[in-house]
């Protein structure tokens, strides 16, 4: 079998897989009530001189796709999770399946699920009444840039997921992902974050510039610089968790 | 059955549950850690909202937040308890305690038990970072106390309502089932402005959520600014009293499986 039937069995398997959970339906949800509250609730920040527009929906509504693919991970994770708890991940080393195709597979269940949540919370945006100031080609720009984020944040569930060798562990690794879109510019441009050492912790953390590449695309238009960190951002993070994830692979499937 | 063999059961299993706790600080560790970086992310990165128009609250953003993420992981202490009723279950640890355990309503009383250790510690924490990033405290001795009680019958309720589920369904997998109420109870209440700034449909849920209530009384304990107690603590008992007939239906449910 060549590399690439290789990762498309074991992508279609993920998929499967993934659409066949109920509890997807949550992760589809979840995002869009914390969108419908938090729009809501954080409405008055807007009143604040400085912040960029006066639609906190329209501001808030990257976080949506964000949180959607730090789902994915937790999906892509904990499926692989449980591949090794059953001992399948075991049984598929006996075979000659590649390694790398094993890893790139385990990620189409996560970017299929990733692509539908983005779909389906611009929909939601455009029907609550978000515009976007990079028109029809931006709001594809932000679907590929959500995709590129739920690949790197898939790949680093895949990672936990061979460390520790439990679907369990992983869902208990999640809110340590979460840490990162918390300490970020979500709820509040970086410029008017008041406490310093959040504003510091927010400009180092990559997860900010992913945020204002999408936000970008939303309030602003296409802005180049934005975007080019949003873009290389997620990419870079994409490498990193797939070179992390092809060493942990090799230790855990030793081939005897 | 005599009182005490409940209260026996009880004590065994919170001592079971806590001992997992310990051997497993991957179960235990990550739920300690969302609330203190709720606390991080609502006081360190929204406090400029206390300069929005019409945002009175004399404590200070940090304690009011504190208050929210405070009672936040006493609701999420009890729900993550039913994870792991939910895990009993599946294992079939579950149907084996049932047999030998002399009064079943002692383990709902264990596993409670057992939520209220596991928030204790990470109030503690939760108390110790707000302290330490200088967060006002108005009110005296009782009425921190006061906030302390609120949190640990709102992490009763939030046990209860887990306990429920878990032993309806007996799978982790509902899981979102337990979390996703609990949540939308919390974030349909005024937790980042007071109520008077919310405005629109959020405004209308909040007003009839018992949540907004419990971080009324809780914001007023820490500022010494008290109000809306009796309501907050009738709110809460009742609230209570409803989901203790809610596990217990699902105790029965999971005794007919034994």
């Amino acid at each position: 079998m060549n590399a690439a039937r290789e990762v498309g069995a074991i992508a279609w398997r993920s998929i499967r897989r993934t659409f066949r959970q109920p509890a997807n339906a949550i992760v589809l949800v979840f995002p869009l009530m914390l969108m419908a509250v938090n729009a809501n609730g954080l409405k008055a920040a807007t009143h604040l001189p400085g912040f960029p527009t006066t639609s906190f929906l329209a501001f808030f509504i990257p976080f949506t796709f964000i949180q959607g693919a730090l789902f994915a991970a937790s999906t892509a994770g904990t499926e692989l999770g449980r591949d090794i708890d059953t001992g399948f991940l075991n049984r598929l080393a006996l075979t000659p399946l590649r390694g790398s195709a094993l890893l790139v597979g385990h990620l189409g269940g996560a970017l299929a699920q990733t692509f539908i949540q983005a779909l389906v919370y611009l929909g939601v945006g455009l029907l609550f009444g978000v515009r976007f100031a990079s028109g029809v080609a931006g709001m594809a720009t932000l679907i590929l840039l959500a995709l590129c984020i739920g690949a790197g944040f898939a790949s680093a569930g895949i990672w936990i997921a061979l460390r520790t060798g439990s679907g369990e562990a992983v869902q208990s690794q999640i809110p340590v992902l979460f840490f990162l879109l918390f300490i970020s510019s979500m709820n509040m441009p970086r410029n008017l974050i008041e406490v310093h050492w959040f504003r510091v912790a927010a400009t180092l953390n990559p997860v900010s510039y992913m945020i204002e590449g999408m936000r970008s695309l939303v309030i602003q238009g296409w802005n180049g610089q934005a975007l080019a960190l949003g873009f290389g951002l997620s990419l870079a993070f994409v490498t990193l968790a797939m070179t992390a994830s092809s060493f942990a692979l090799r230790k855990r499937m030793a081939r005897t | 059955m005599s009182p005490g063999s409940m209260v026996s059961v009880a004590l065994a299993l919170a001592w079971r549950q806590m001992t997992i706790l310990r051997k497993n600080p991957s179960l235990f560790v990550p739920p300690m850690l969302f609330p203190l970086m709720s606390f991080m992310a609502f006081a360190g990165g929204l406090s400029r909202l206390r300069h929005v128009p019409g945002f009175e609250f004399r404590g200070g953003y940090t304690a009011f937040q504190f208050v929210f993420v405070l009672l936040q992981s006493a609701a999420f202490g009890g729900v993550f308890t039913g994870f792991g009723i939910a895990r009993d279950f599946e294992r079939g640890f579950a149907r084996r305690l049932m047999i030998a355990a002399q009064h079943r309503s002692g383990l709902v009383l264990g596993y409670a038990l057992a939520a209220m250790l596991r928030w204790s510690l990470v109030a503690l924490m939760l108390t110790l970072v707000a302290l330490a990033a200088h967060m006002q405290i108005g009110g005296n001795g009782i009425d921190v106390f006061g906030l302390y009680t609120l949190g640990a019958i709102f992490n009763f309720i939030g046990l209860l309502w887990a306990c429920g589920i878990a032993m309806r369904f007996r799978s982790v997998q509902a899981g979102p089932l337990m979390q996703t109420p609990i949540f939308a109870l919390l974030f349909l209440a005024p937790v980042y402005v007071p109520l008077a700034l919310l405005d629109g449909w959020i405004h209308a849920a909040a007003r009839l959520n018992p949540v907004t209530y419990f971080l009324a009384a809780g914001r007023g304990f820490i500022s010494g600014d008290t109000k809306d107690i009796a309501l907050a603590f009738g709110l809460a008992g009742l609230l209570a009293l409803a989901l203790s007939v809610w596990a217990l239906r699902g105790l029965k449910r999971a005794e007919q499986i034994v």
